[in-house]
């Protein structure tokens, strides 16, 4: 009998590890051996000539990364533009997905209006299709005389040549109010660009593939905080409506800090998807004007394959790679640490009906979310 | 009296809510659906026209010349179509059948059945999920050099018949399943491979409805790992052609309502596929956030 049991459980095993082969085999060719790979030729010159692994390339150390953050050159600059760049992009794309995407959930929700499954469905779409097509549709949309500055014709605004401005947003804004350009207060210089530059804000071209991004994004976000309503006691909505509070303040009080996790999961993940943006990138003009557009994981892409310093290419790929991880494992620690506090909150006291909806047991699968950022 | 009034406020209050509520999601779809409008239009409109009424709807005079050339039917046709269409149509479905079938083995082994590593081996797993895509393109061309199949279809291929996400969806699928019924095709003497082919896939048809969906929609899409591991023009999808053509790399101009074609083509399969299996989209988003 006992003898039986173990020969089960040893086939078991046998089939187990079959099973999985294909797994491990793949990921571990094309994913986990690569990863190493790219760490050994971000160590060297390798500007693509023979093999990088067969003595050709010269190994140079640290000197990789030392360019893009301690050696002054075109490499570091283009770097800290490319961060500059980012830093505005995530700073607008992520409020204004989450909130969008909230707003939209909230009156999709809604029990009074018809027609739900129409609207979800239209807000949904664009997250589903092709980036590289939506962003054709876009690159025409806003052409200098395309929709968008014919439909600001209409209200007599004369819209910007979008893909060819290259002014910041904020040093327009500075301009507005009288700040002379350049001034003699922002002249210092952090990490070999001047304070002026990092104050110029995202591009007038920046702009079209942040409203680009939040349009796209904002539909998958609405899902997660349409199933996170959904789950939301009954209960709480009767009690506030019977104490007669306003939408507002029941927006505020109760619904919004039960939604707190999903709020959280939304941002994060739209923190880590803001990093990974690269198909809009290539097609609407891979960096121009001036280098405005240009993002750390599309700049790693050029200097590799259009630059042939794989080696510098490389290192920018580890740095945007090392933020991301950090984003993810914040996001974990974070959601760990999130649900500690609130359950003894509520052993304690009580809150009649308002139990706040579980945060995910296991770290979220940003994997499984990505294809729709991208 | 009083009774009378309140209700009175009341409705007019509901009433206000439901315009405000509807003004949002109009203005909303409005901003959603017109640029698709817009796309569709334009790819009916010879090129003059496309530039001078570019937010019109109604293409006036209707003109088939953008897909003709699409489709080689005119002497000056840029775009090979078919040749793209036919590796996107080949990369997906074979990424596709592997995906479904590999993952979901992976899945039910990670689930079910008693082998050493295995919990190491779901860790693993979880850390490689949050490995970034964008930072593996260099990483992926190295190995696919390395290995000798650059610029081929299995270059193309290959890298993506795994998924980790998908097995991670399989595996949380599989946890939610009760085990009587495999137990008992066990107990009958089935062995491992055959219970999993005959009992427990057929069970996990919604899962693997998800699965396919998820797999068709991230290969059809698929654009940087194509970029980084091809070269020529025979290996173009509609995807990486359609960014090379918009890009302006074919040198052909603006030739808006031909590129808004191309894009209206490579977004029709993905959107029929969405209409048809709404819930399953649905569910495939939310999987990360409430089963995650």
């Amino acid at each position: 009998m006992a003898g039986r049991k173990n020969n089960i459980h040893g086939r078991e095993g046998v089939a187990g590890w079959l099973f999985v082969s294909p797994v491990i085999v793949i990921l571990g060719l094309f994913l986990v051996i690569p990863i190493g790979m790219a760490l050994w030729v971000s160590f060297t010159d390798w500007n693509g000539n023979g093999s990088p692994f067969s003595g050709g390339p010269k190994v140079v150390g640290a000197d990789n990364y030392l360019s893009l953050f301690a050696k002054d050159g075109l490499t570091r600059a283009n770097f800290m533009q490319s961060i500059g760049n980012t830093f505005y992009y995530v700073l607008l794309v992520v409020p204004l997905q989450t909130i969008t995407a909230l707003l939209l959930a909230l009156v999709v929700n809604n029990k009074l209006l018809k027609g739900k499954s129409f609207f979800r469905t239209a807000f949904y779409f664009p997250s589903v299709t092709s980036s590289i097509a939506i962003s054709t549709v876009f690159l025409f949309l806003f052409q200098n005389t395309g929709a968008v500055n014919s439909l600001l014709k209409l209200v007599g605004i004369r819209g910007p040549q979008w893909f060819s401005d290259s002014r910041g947003l904020l040093h327009l804004l500075f301009g507005a109010v009288g700040v002379p350009e350049n001034p003699s207060w922002a002249q210092g210089q952090i990490f070999g660009r001047s304070a002026w530059d990092w104050l110029a804000g995202p591009s007038v071209a920046m702009c079209v593939i942040i409203i680009l991004v939040v349009w796209t994004t904002t539909g998958t976000f609405m899902l997660m905080f349409l199933a996170a309503l959904q789950n939301l006691p009954v209960d709480v909505d009767e009690a506030a409506a019977l104490d007669g509070v306003s939408p507002w303040q029941k927006l505020r009080l109760v619904t919004i800090p039960m939604l707190r996790p999903v709020i959280f999961l939304v941002t994060t993940l739209g923190l880590i998807g803001t990093w990974q943006v690269f198909d809009q990138i290539y097609v609407m003009g891979k960096g121009a004007p001036a280098g405005t557009t240009m993002t750390p994981a599309f700049l790693s892409y050029n200097q590799s394959f259009k630059s042939f310093k794989y080696g510098s290419g490389a290192a920018m790929a580890f740095v945007v790679f090392l933020i991301i991880v950090v984003l993810t494992w914040f996001q974990r620690r974070l959601l760990d640490e999130d649900r500690v506090p609130r359950r003894n909150r509520r052993r304690t006291n009580p809150p009649a009906g308002a139990v706040p909806p579980e945060p995910p047991l296991v770290p979220v699968p940003a994997a499984a979310l990505q294809e729709s950022h991208r | 009296m009083s009774a009378t009034t309140v209700h009175g406020t009341r409705v007019q209050h509901v009433g206000r809510k439901k315009i405000a509520g509807y003004t949002v999601l109009i203005l909303f779809s409005i901003l959603y659906l017109y640029p698709f409008l817009i796309q569709i239009a334009t790819s009916l409109k010879d090129d003059p026209q496309a530039t001078a009424h570019p937010l019109s709807v109604i293409p006036n005079p209707f003109d088939l010349t953008a897909w003709k050339r699409m489709f080689g039917l005119t002497s000056d046709s840029p775009v090979p179509i078919t040749t793209w269409l036919g590796n996107s149509l080949i990369v997906t479905i074979v990424v596709t059948g592997c995906r479904v079938f590999f993952d979901s083995l992976a899945g039910y082994a990670l689930s079910r059945l008693h082998f050493r590593g295995r919990k190491a081996l779901f860790s693993a797993l979880l850390a490689i999920m949050s490995v970034p895509g964008v930072a593996l393109l260099l990483p992926k061309f190295l190995m696919v050099t390395y290995l000798g199949i650059y610029d081929t279809y299995s270059a193309m291929i290959l890298p993506l018949v795994i998924d980790a996400a998908g097995v991670f969806i399989m595996k949380q699928f599989f946890d939610s399943v009760p085990v009587s019924i495999e137990e008992a095709a066990r107990i009958d003497g089935a062995g491992v491979f055959r219970t999993f082919w005959s009992v427990v896939l057929p069970m996990a048809r919604p899962a693997l409805i998800t699965l396919t969906i998820l797999s068709f929609q991230g290969s059809w899409n698929e654009f940087s790992h194509f970029l980084v591991v091809t070269q020529k023009p025979e290996h173009k999808t509609l995807v990486t052609g359609l960014a090379s053509l918009t890009s302006g790399e074919l040198g052909s101009g603006t030739q808006f309502p031909l590129k808004m074609g191309a894009a209206l083509l490579t977004t029709i399969p993905v959107a029929l596929l969405f209409f048809a299996f709404q819930r399953q989209f649905v569910r495939g988003a939310n999987e990360g956030a409430e089963k995650g």
